[in-house]
């Protein structure tokens, strides 16, 4: 038997709830070292097919058990450009973790005594940040005088730059806001993803040559004809899912109803939990509800209690959840961070309406009791509503995390792209061409929402594909004709 | 992002109207009347919408009203300086088309708003009757520019300090009692819309406006900027700024927009703006 798992070292949920410091401290050199040690080294490492970008997990612990931490960073970084984001927002639970030979058959999720592998692949990554060896681009590619634009700067957009500025092609990344990031900068709050992490990972992209563009909306400042006009040879389009879902219930405008993305993005990018200093305002309530169970719901509800917090209020955060918390989509780190924090959970509860003040801003929140039915398509079992069961709760705030649609800002200027009835475009799932030659895309504008790694995992099968396309094309520039 | 140009338009009592000309070619080169940008003043400044005035150049032209800390902050910067962040073209252009007899209405800082409007349409062939209307004579500008981009136009004042004394509804409903309009559109404080809406609702006249949402975004990201129109949830972000007037739910709109006023009085109280 393994000795018992290395617990990574958390701030006091008293002491992180009044600032956005970051929660996970992380391993030491002696707790890698350990937790390293448990790695059994299998034969068949089955935790590598967990890994959407197929990292060698077994190879970078047994690195790391030898003192290799240069090596061990070399060996993920083979694979993945962002080890230190990677380690903190990956829901290992559910991937490598979950594949691991420790995790009981059948399970859910990770097991506890699964190798704690996210955790030793942010302390390699952390390690790598440190050291001063840096991946660099080949110099004698033969594809030094291609170029190729890359739409968005979230985690697929990216990984894609990066794995093609690394073979030596030229890359432009296009961005929309004002910082890059995408959804790791306007989705993760800095307690979960502190911002000079990300910064130098987004830092060590730019070194191997990349140029970001901030500010440019393509579709509209520029089509992807456009772009290829100005002598692109392949485009990559990771936009995201971008458009928040909502309820489309009675209320669901009034006042003080936002969506987690709005929520999280006031505070996140435009750092409304500054304000005055920075002067974009958040409305704080006395009663704040989130409604979902996925991760953007935990980080919400998070974020919520710490403005509380913050502003001298008792935190009352409350997350209401139409199944129970074994169906929660949610990283199961994030639902017991929540809990510690102070986070009440509500399950079973499937809002029907919201109410409104004199000022029509909203007060209260009227739901229906569910229970647990058959399963559903996706195995979880499904939400029936009681008939008559409704109640009532205090709500003045209340932040709507029930998921997010194709954002078709793009496609709907670009008719030759082709979309499924849900707006995601439609990508051949080996090469993620989309139906426009030289035009590939990956990330959650493909998938439907999904997790960083997963867009990443899709972007690294896209650079593979448009390197291949660049060797082969000479004349690329015909691309983008339709 | 650097601002070429900078005219103070109106000044009364604290309350300015500014036009600048700001260095954005990509901008300049694509935007169409109807369409706006997103702003960020400095680093730690909101993102707000301005809607694109004109293109000359390399240059686009905004006009604003110095409403809040963002506007005033806005207002203080001077030729030579950069704004931190400007993003567009955002939104749906206005279709422009011959619709044959067209009237604009346009109010306050719309009428800055109107006016690539009333341009594109005159130039598409159609007969446009403007009325631009302000509290008092100080608050109105671009008088020579609106009269030269319409067929007609018709001035009014709340106070009647200037021209006649009155509303933009009144005109509105006087020529539409004349004559038939095939196209109103209209630009300018929510309340005006709204009456702009009902009047011409009693003459069937096709009505669109162009909603001023709180936005943050200005891609359909946040979902902040939502109006009900029509009983359906829009973003005026992606699927506006313009919609059917005799669609919107007013009053819903009208409460969001209000949703930060203590905050925003507070902040600028606390910038000395």
């Amino acid at each position: 038997m393994p000795k018992e798992p290395v617990q990574v070292k958390e701030i006091s949920a008293e002491e992180r709830n009044e600032n956005f410091n970051e929660v996970v401290l992380g391993y030491n050199e002696q707790e890698a070292l350990q937790e390293a040690a448990r790695c059994i080294q299998c034969k068949n490492p089955t935790c590598i097919q967990g890994c959407p970008v197929g990292i060698d997990i077994k190879t970078f612990i047994k690195k790391i058990t030898e003192k290799d931490y240069q090596g061990a960073y070399e060996v993920i970084r083979e694979k993945n450009n962002f080890p230190s984001v990677c380690g903190r927002v990956c829901p290992a639970e559910y991937q490598c973790r979950r594949a691991c030979v420790f995790t009981k058959k059948n399970e859910p999720f990770a097991s506890e005594r699964a190798i704690n592998i996210h955790f030793l692949e942010r302390f390699v990554g952390d390690y790598g940040m440190n050291a001063a060896d840096k991946v660099t681009p080949k110099k004698d590619s033969q594809l030094r005088n291609k170029k190729v634009a890359v739409i968005g700067s979230g985690p697929a957009g990216l990984c894609c730059a990066g794995e093609l500025a690394r073979e030596g092609v030229g890359v432009v990344v296009y961005e929309s806001l004002h910082k890059t990031g995408g959804v790791l900068r306007y989705g993760i709050p800095p307690f979960r993803l502190p911002r000079e992490i990300m910064d130098y990972e987004i830092d060590a992209v730019k070194e191997l040559g990349v140029e970001i563009k901030t500010n440019f909306i393509v579709g509209k400042a520029m089509t992807i004809q456009e772009l290829f006009d100005e002598g692109y040879d392949a485009i990559f389009i990771g936009v995201g899912a971008g458009v928040p879902s909502f309820l489309r219930l009675n209320g669901e405008s009034l006042c003080n109803v936002y969506s987690a993305n709005e929520f999280l993005t006031r505070v996140n990018l435009m750092s409304a939990y500054k304000f005055p200093q920075a002067h974009t305002p958040i409305n704080i309530g006395k009663h704040m509800v989130v409604i979902g169970g996925g991760n953007t719901a935990m980080d919400a509800a998070r974020v919520a209690l710490r403005l509380q917090k913050m502003n001298g209020m008792e935190p009352n955060t409350t997350i209401a959840y139409r199944r129970t918390e074994v169906e929660m989509p949610a990283r199961r780190l994030e639902i017991h961070h929540a809990k510690e924090e102070g986070i009440k959970f509500d399950f079973l509860v499937q809002p029907v309406e919201f109410m409104g003040d004199e000022k029509s801003y909203v007060a209260k929140m009227r739901s229906l009791r569910c229970k647990l039915g058959e399963p559903d398509a996706s195995g979880r079992r499904r939400p029936v509503a009681i008939e008559g069961s409704e109640f009532d709760m205090d709500c003045d705030v209340a932040i709507i995390a029930v998921g997010l649609n194709a954002n078709t800002l793009l496609s709907e200027v670009t008719p030759a792209l082709k979309t499924d009835k849900w707006g995601d475009v439609i990508v051949d799932q080996e090469t993620m061409l989309t139906s426009i030659p030289g035009v590939y895309a990956g990330g959650d504008i493909v998938g439907g929402e999904g997790t960083v790694i997963e867009a990443m995992g899709m972007a690294k099968k896209a650079s593979r594909a448009i390197l291949q396309y660049l060797t082969e094309v000479k004349d690329a520039g015909c691309a983008g004709k339709t | 992002m650097k601002i070429t140009k900078k005219e103070i338009l109106t000044d009364t009592a604290g309350t300015r109207i500014i036009r600048i000309h700001v260095t954005a070619p990509i901008i300049s080169r694509k935007a169409q009347p109807g369409q706006f940008v997103v702003v960020m003043v400095t680093e730690e400044g909101e993102r707000i919408p301005l809607t694109v005035v004109d293109c000359i150049h390399d240059q686009i032209v905004l006009i604003f009203q110095e409403a809040g800390l963002s506007t005033k902050l806005l207002g203080r910067l001077n030729e030579g300086d950069e704004l931190h962040a400007l993003l567009g073209p955002l939104g749906h252009p206005t279709t422009i088309k011959n619709y044959g007899k067209v009237i604009l209405v346009a109010g306050g800082v719309g009428i800055a708003e109107i006016l690539p409007v009333a341009k594109a349409l005159k130039k598409a062939g159609n007969h446009v009757d403007t009325i631009m209307g302000a509290r008092s004579k100080e608050l109105l500008f671009l008088e020579n520019e609106l009269r030269e981009a319409s067929s007609e136009l018709h001035v009014i004042t709340d106070d009647g300090s200037y021209v006649r004394k009155g509303f933009t509804t009144d005109v509105l409903r006087e020529l539409l009692e004349k004559d038939t309009y095939d196209f109103i559109y209209a630009v300018g404080p929510i309340p005006m819309m709204k009456r702009a809406g009902e009047v011409t609702k009693e003459f069937h006249a096709v009505t669109y406006v162009s909603l001023n949402a709180l936005m943050m975004d200005g891609t359909g990201m946040c979902g902040g900027c939502r109006v009900t129109v029509g009983g359906k949830v829009k973003f005026a972000c992606v699927d506006g700024p313009e919609f059917d007037a005799h669609l919107v739910d007013w009053e819903e709109l009208s409460n969001r927009t209000k949703m930060y006023v203590d905050k925003e009085k507070h902040i600028c109280n606390l910038y000395n703006v």
